[in-house]
Parts: C-alpha cells; structure tokens; sequence
C-alpha cells in the first residue's frame, strides 16, 4: 500500500538504508525494549481513499444544522457576521498557514508584518497602548489577564462580576486555583454589575476586577463608575470586550482600563463549533512587559531597512522557564490573519457602519418583541443581544424556531436557575427585518 | 535607497475608500444618543485602513511572498514537525457543517460535530495507548497545563498535600518548567548523561515524597529514545509520582510504541505537529490530553460520552479540575486531525513514524563527517548537530543557520536543546523526498566548506533575503509595538 504524502520509494529506501549503514529499518527501533513494543495495528478505522473520505466528511457535516443554511439567532459570545470573501483567499495561501512561528525573521516578513498590523488595529479598538499578537481566545486571555493582575499587584484577590461570559468564569476559576488565588464573584443588579456589592468587595488585597463590556446579557456597563471603584484600592481594571461593538461604543481605554482582552471571532472567524477562535490582549505602556504571549516590534535591518522581528522575549516561557507566569507559546496566527484582512475590508468607515446595523437591529428586534407583550427585564442600555421572557422552556421553543428554519436565543436557565425561560438574543448585520419579523411572529404564535 | 519598500496597510489608507459592502439598514433608524449614554458613545473613529478589495489583496500577496512555510521549500526545523500540510484537511475543515456551527447549539443538531470528537479522542487514545481522551486544550503548552493541574488534583484528592515538585529533565523545552509553575509546582532538574538520556542515579536521587510528577518527551528533544523508561517509570511510581509524556515527538513511534505502555499516565499531543494542524504561522494549534483511569475523573469538563446511538457532554463532574477553555476546544483543527487519520490508517501512521526515521537517520549519517555529532546512536526523528568544529574558524551555528536562508531553506532549530553548545537541532519529517534531502545535504556541506575557505561568506549572510539581519536589540531597547501615524 502507497500513501500520497510518503514519496519514498522502495528503491529510495534501499539506497538511504545503505548510506546510513543500516541493515533494516526495524534496527532504528531496536532501542525501544521489547516488552514496550506495540505488537500488531492499532485498533483504529482503516485508511479511506479521498474521495471516499471526502463523502464520509461530507456526510458528518451534514448531520449537522448549520448558520448557513438556519437563520441563526444565537451568539452568546460566538456570532454570525459578515465575512468578507477576500478573508478565505488570504488564509489560504499557503506562505501563511504552513509556516510556523517567526523565529528567522529575515523569511518570516510576511507573516511578522500582517501581526504587526493586527496589534496595531487591536490598539485602535480597544484604545490601549500595546497589544500582543494574539491568544487562545477570549475565555482564556480573560483568566491570563487576571493572572498578569496577580503578579503585578503580588495582590492574591480576583474579583469578578457575574454579569461576564459563564464559560469565561469557569476557566478563570480554573487557572485562578492553579496559582492559588483567591476568586469573589460579585453579583448583577438589574442586567449589570451590582456597584454597591461591587465597592464593598474590593479593598487593598485586591488584585483586579474584570468585568465584561458589553457583558454577557448584552449590556453596556457602567465602566465610569467602576472604573473608579478599582482605582481607589490601586486595583487593575480588567475589561473583557466585543472588538466588534467598539465601533459604536467608547473604547474601555478611554475610560482607563489596564488591560483589554476579549475575542477576535466576530471579525472573520467561523463559528466553528467554538474553536479556534482568536483571543486578544490589549494593555497600557506601563505594562507592556508583563503581557504574556509573543509581541512583534518594529526595527532595521544592516542596510536601515525596516524589517519586524519578535520581540521583548525575555518576557515569554522558553526563556524564563520556571519563572514564567504564563506558559502559552502557540497562539493563534492565523486566526489573527483573519481577523486583521475583515478589520481592513471594513475599514474605519465599515467599523462604524457594521456596529451601528448591530445595535439598530437588536433594539428592532426588541421594539418588536415589546410591542408583541414579551416582557423585556433589564431596561440598561445594550448593543447587539438582549434578554427576554418567553412564556415557556428555552429549549422547547428553540425546537419550534428550527421547525421554522430559524436556530433561537441562548437558554440562560442553564447558566443563572433565576433566569429560567429567559432568552438571550442576538441580532446581527447579516439578520434581515423580515427574519426579525418572522422570528418574532413564531415566539408570538406558541 | 528605498528602507521602506514593503507598506503598511495602513500607508495605503486614504480617506473614503472601502473594502466591504453590507446591505442597506433595512429597520427603522433609531438616533444613538437615545439608545447609548452620552458617555458611551465613541466620538474618536478607530483609525482602521481604508482600501479597496484589491489593494487588500495584493497587500497580503505581497506579504505572503515575504514568508516560507512548508509548500514553499524544506522546513527541518527540529521539534516542531513540519510535516506536509493535506489540502483536503483545509476542505473538509471548511464545510459548512463544520465551520458554520455554533457551540451553544442544541445537542441534537450538532450531532455530527460530536461523532467526529468521538471518533478523534477513541482514535487518539488508541495510539497513545491510554483510557481516555479530553480535546479541550487549544495548544501544546495549555495541554502540558492541563495534564499538570490534573496530577495535582489527583494528590490532592488522595489527600497527599505535599506533592509540590515536577521533575523535568536539563534538555526538556522551557515550556516543560514553565507548564509547572503555572499550575502551582516548582519544577527540579534531573541531569542526562554522557548519552543523552535521563540520568537513573541523579533521577533516583531527586525523586522523593514530595514528587508530584516527571515530565518527560520520548523519543527526548535530542531525538533519543529513554531505552530505561520501564525503570525510571518504576523508580516515580514506587515514590507516589505520575509520568507526564509531552506529546512534542509523537511522529517518531506511532505503532512502534505507545505512552500508555511504557507507563505514562497522562500525555498530550500536538495536533498541529504530528497530526497535520497546519501550524498558521504560529497557530492555532490543538493540544488534547489523554489519560488512565485513574486520572479520568479530573479531565476537564464536559466530557464528551456516548449515550446509545448518540452523543452527548457531561457536565456532572464533581472532582474535574474544571473547564481550561470555553465551549469544546480547537474543533477546527480536531476536524483536520481527524481527516489526516483516517487518510493514513494504522498502516499509514506506521508507515509515517518508520519514514520519518529513516529520513533523519539518513541526514544524520551523511551530515555526521562534516559536523560534531555530540550523540551517535541510531536517532528516532530529529538529532542535534553540534557547530563546535566551525565555531573555532569563527562561523556560528546561527551563521549557518542564516546562510541555509539563502538556499531556500528554513533553517533547522538552533541553539536548543541547551545542553549542546552551538545546536543545531534537525527534523526532516517523513514527507520529504530523498531528492529534497540529498539537495540539503549538498547545501550544508557547501556551508562547512565555506566555514573553512571563506567563512565571510557565511558570517555575512543572508545575502539573498527581504531584508538582512535584523538589528534585535533596537528593537528591544526602544519597542515599536504599532503603527503611528
């Protein structure tokens, strides 16, 4: 049997065993002890050719409901956004995604170039001073970003409000207990963060507070107010941000966030059943050597020329070993492509339109949703998602959305027991009036 | 001269130009300041570029002609596996039944989503030899993390509080030390000897009560298999420790040998190493952690369960160390891996590990007479050069690595693992031809000629690069991060 990504042939492998002064290629494996040799195949599913494997692949996607063909009403911290064509053609080239890392600059222009751009456009939306190249995603820059708080402040109290992303809780809770640290969750007061509950938790142990901007139920926090709560105890403010939103909305720099971090999907990066997604993280001058992850820089090169390079690495992993207070060496790069070639086709002009048709819309959609008699429970300002009261289980009326055609709202019972038939919706540029409409007549009709 | 021959996007803006197109706003215009607080609503635009679709595009060529990846020539950068990346994996990757779901939808509509996790973590738990499978770490590094915060929450629930050290190996990747300290542990050395491998005494010596775990790669980052891997398995498990295997050299054994049954009890891999990811310049890439018995009620949550015909996430999970990524981890490039694998087979991914050493066993013993080759056993996949000889006719490992630039070729790794002066780190992978191995065995002898007649030509180069050597320490002192108009 042949493989088409082996191009070795029997007569190649005669004459490299010759060369090498080899008698048989079991020989290269003989210092593996016997009683730890695998004996046999291994119990998994034959070799398909590619057609074959191309109708099975075919075949399990299609077992699937998909945003393509659903008019999806579903976000939640993942959306269905425009995508321009052009995104698929330059991840595509193959110069980018069969490269690894930049560590020989002088090969490496291209992709250390198009990051260079990426951090550049993430400083513009967030309005922060620096920002790296890249994260997991948006769930684990937020817990990093508590993490960098920590070690900043040598302060061990993470406050949280419980108006953030769940699933972004849960990991921070996560890598809080790696580094022992110590995580208060403060709760929300009418769809926002509880500020009274808010002051009284931090005082001088605390490391930082993040909170979510638009949170999780889709509304504008009041980072003015927070903002000076965290700075009267010397804490760092964290705010976890939708880049997208930033188009309409005052970037947290603006209201003196220390670090930004949030999810780059919205901007050309498929949903892709959660992943990979592309975090960022954005902060201040003053602690441009504490981010964690890899940061490309400007320089020269022999002749002046300007070139990019990786940079300030005295900062990351494989340098600092045990002394590392993060261990992320791959990021997202690609992703990262992605997102900076829908930043540029939007441009500074398309930035603003895209999160005014969001906002237009999701308050359509609530207009409408209001006028029907839905009861409608936070009054706070929001951009692209809301919450609503629907008269029975989230999970029955979204089986009667996709007998319509349409994937509903994110069932917020699962995630807050006092929100039990609440729907959080989410209304993109792509929804049309007439898909409002109908979604809205299906939800009156049950 | 031209110093800035390459723009910025952004030095192509110019007011008034886009590169989108979205539909008119078909609902009633609502004025801002009435949905938004004053205060909320931004009044200074993000700068972001204005230019049209076809600037865009020849910008990001042009960038891309400025970059080597894996199609565009030879790649033996060493531990890193930069194997062929399949074009049907970037296909199937894009279906919309894949790429066009998303993770908060109802179980039953994603169906297919989950049957290809489950196919992947059964296939991957086979060849490594273990119990059970997680796909939910995003890379390398949150895997080894993940495995790390597992063995802690293991001895904790053991109530053995005192397990605070990770035992890692001199010429294990500083990612291995720096996974542990993240999770809590301090990390300790253990020295190799004279053959490369793991010292018996010094780890006998350093393995104690307060062993949390070893972590170890196999074949090890000087492309070494640990013959006495039985034994150190032993001299760990007897004081109380886990065996942690990094994945990192995978595609060295695959059907030859498997973690699981050489005594390890948590392994991660690469997905974008072994498994074809791609690795995108850097990522994504997708780290999945496999696991004994033991271990399986810490795995991350949910975890994925077959539940009669169908399948279903489990978030009961009481002794989880709790989520390390929202929603299912890097399904992207899970839906790759999983094509690869069933591309290959079981003969297939045999076949993979037996060319893959092959191949550097053959670049090692033609390279051998013309460098030091400080180790000179059989190699599995990848073995470490020494450019001592050259150093002393005053050419540097990293000369030779930039001078390999301008042959077409993406340097081998350098000056890793530590333990060898002036390393250079070589991995051919299995998916080179003999033709592509004999053309760079010709340029690095060419190189240690040089070394010797005109070591200028080498000191000096690249000669036929964008640009030259970058001026790294400017960059450092004084850190440009972004674009200022």
């Amino acid at each position: 049997m042949t493989f088409r990504y082996l191009p070795m042939t029997e007569q190649d492998k005669k004459e490299m065993m010759e060369a090498a002064g080899i008698s048989s290629t079991e020989e290269l494996f003989k210092d593996i002890p016997e009683n730890v040799r695998f004996k046999g195949d291994l119990q998994i599913e034959p070799a398909l050719p590619e057609p074959e494997l191309v109708k099975y692949m075919t075949a399990l996607s299609q077992k699937n409901i998909n945003t393509k063909d659903y008019t999806s009403f579903l976000g939640a911290g993942v959306y269905d956004h425009y995508t321009p064509s052009i995104v698929n053609h330059v991840t595509l080239r193959s110069e980018f995604y069969t490269a690894y890392t930049p560590y020989q600059p002088e090969i490496s222009q291209g992709e250390l170039q198009a990051i260079f751009e990426f951090q550049t456009m993430i400083c513009e939306l967030t309005g922060m001073d620096v920002a790296n190249s890249s994260m997991y995603d948006g769930g684990t820059a937020f817990a990093e970003a508590a993490l960098l708080s920590a070690g900043q402040t040598k302060r061990k109290k993470i406050i949280v409000s419980k108006s953030v992303h769940p699933e972004s809780l849960a990991v921070l809770q996560t890598y809080a207990n790696g580094q022992r640290l110590e995580v208060v969750e403060v709760g929300t007061k009418d769809g926002l963060t509880n500020l009274e509950e808010l002051k009284s938790a931090v005082d001088e142990e605390t490391a930082c507070v993040l909170v979510q901007y638009p949170n999780f139920f889709g509304n504008v926090e009041p980072l003015k107010e927070i903002e000076e709560i965290v700075h009267s105890q010397k804490a760092m403010f964290v705010v976890s941000s939708n880049p997208l939103s930033l188009g309409v909305l005052t970037p947290p720099g603006k209201f003196g966030a220390d670090i930004v971090v949030g999810d780059a999907q919205v901007f050309g990066i498929p949903q892709g059943f959660g992943g990979p997604h592309c975090g960022y993280f954005a902060v201040t001058k003053k602690l441009m050597r504490k981010v964690p992850g890899r940061l490309v820089g400007q320089t020269v090169d022999e002749n002046g020329k300007r070139g990019f390079v990786l940079t300030l690495q005295a900062r990351e992993q494989h340098i600092r070993r045990d002394k590392a207070t993060s261990n992320i060496c791959s990021n997202q790069a690609l992703n990262a492509l992605a997102a900076s070639v829908a930043m540029t086709a939007l441009g500074k002009q398309g930035i603003k339109e895209i999160a005014v048709q969001n906002i237009q819309k999701a308050h359509y959609a609530k207009n409408i949703l209001s006028e029907k008699g839905f009861s409608i429970p936070y009054k706070a300002p929001f951009f692209n998602e809301f919450v609503v009261k629907l008269n029975g289980p989230v999970k029955k009326i979204n089986k009667k959305l996709l007998e319509h055609g349409m994937i509903g709202g994110y069932d917020l019972g699962r995630d807050f027991p006092e929100l039990e038939n609440h729907m959080l919706i989410a209304v993109t540029e792509l929804r049309t009036k007439s898909e409002i409409d109908k979604m809205a007549n299906v939800l009156e009709g049950l | 001269m031209n110093t800035q021959d390459q723009s910025l996007i952004f030095e192509l803006s110019k007011e008034g130009r886009v590169g989108y197109s979205l539909p008119a706003l078909d609902v009633p215009e609502a004025d801002l300041g009435s949905l938004l607080p004053d205060d909320y609503v931004r009044t200074e635009p993000a700068e972001l570029p204005q230019v049209s679709e076809l600037q865009i595009m020849r910008h990001y060529t042009a960038l891309s002609k400025r970059n080597h990846g894996v199609d565009s020539g030879f790649y033996p950068l060493g531990s890193c596996t930069m194997k062929y990346n399949p074009k049907i994996n970037e296909d199937v990757a894009r279906y919309a039944g894949f790429a066009q779901i998303h993770p908060l939808q109802e179980e039953e509509t994603v169906q297919g989503a989950m049957e290809m996790m489950y196919n992947l973590q059964t296939s991957l738990a086979e060849i490594t030899g273990m119990d059970e499978v997680t796909l939910q770490p995003a890379a390398g590094a949150h895997g080894e993390w993940t495995g790390l915060m597992m063995i802690r929450a293991y001895h904790e629930a053991n109530g053995d509080q005192k397990r605070t050290k990770v035992i890692v190996p001199d010429s294990a990747h500083g990612t291995n030390p720096a996974s542990a300290t993240v999770a809590g542990f301090d990390s300790i050395t253990v020295k190799s000897d004279d053959r490369g491998l793991v010292d018996l005494d010094d780890l006998r010596r350093v393995v104690g009560e307060d062993t949390a775990a070893l972590m170890l790669t196999n074949p090890n980052t000087l492309g070494l298999f640990e013959e006495h891997i039985l034994e150190m398995a032993a001299i760990v498990h007897e004081a109380g420790g886990k065996l942690y295997y990094d994945g990192a050299n995978m595609n060295a054994i695959m059907g030859y040998t498997r973690p699981g049954d050489m005594g390890f009890d948590v392994v991660h891999l690469n997905l974008h190493k072994t498994f074809t990811g791609p690795h995108g310049g850097g990522g994504p890439g997708s780290g999945p952690v496999g696991v004994k018995k033991d271990l399986i009620p810490f795995l991350p949550k949910p975890v994925l369960m077959k539940k009669g015909e169908g399948f279903t996430f489990e978030y009961d999970r009481p002794q989880s160390i709790g989520r390390v990524k929202p929603y299912y981890g890097n399904f992207g490039i899970n839906v790759r891996a999983y094509t690869y694998i069933r591309t290959m087979g079981p003969i297939g991914l045999k076949q993979v590990s037996e060319y893959a050493v092959l191949n550097a066993n053959y670049l090692m013993r033609r390279l051998e007479p013309h460098f030091d080759l400080p180790f000179t056993q059989h190699c599995k996949h990848e073995f470490v050069l020494s450019g001592k000889r050259q150093k002393k006719l005053g050419v540097r490992t990293l000369d030779m690595a930039k001078r390999l630039l301008d042959f077409g070729y993406h340097p081998p790794t350098i000056y890793f693992p530590l333990s060898v002066e002036e390393a250079i780190m070589i991995e051919p992978t299995e998916t080179e031809s003999k033709e592509t191995l004999d053309e760079f065995i010709d340029a690095m002898i060419q190189i240690a000629k040089e070394a010797e007649e005109s070591p200028e030509v080498v000191q000096e180069a690249p000669h036929s690069t964008v640009v030259k050597r970058l001026d790294e320490a400017m960059a450092a002192r004084k850190p440009v991060l972004r674009y200022v108009k």
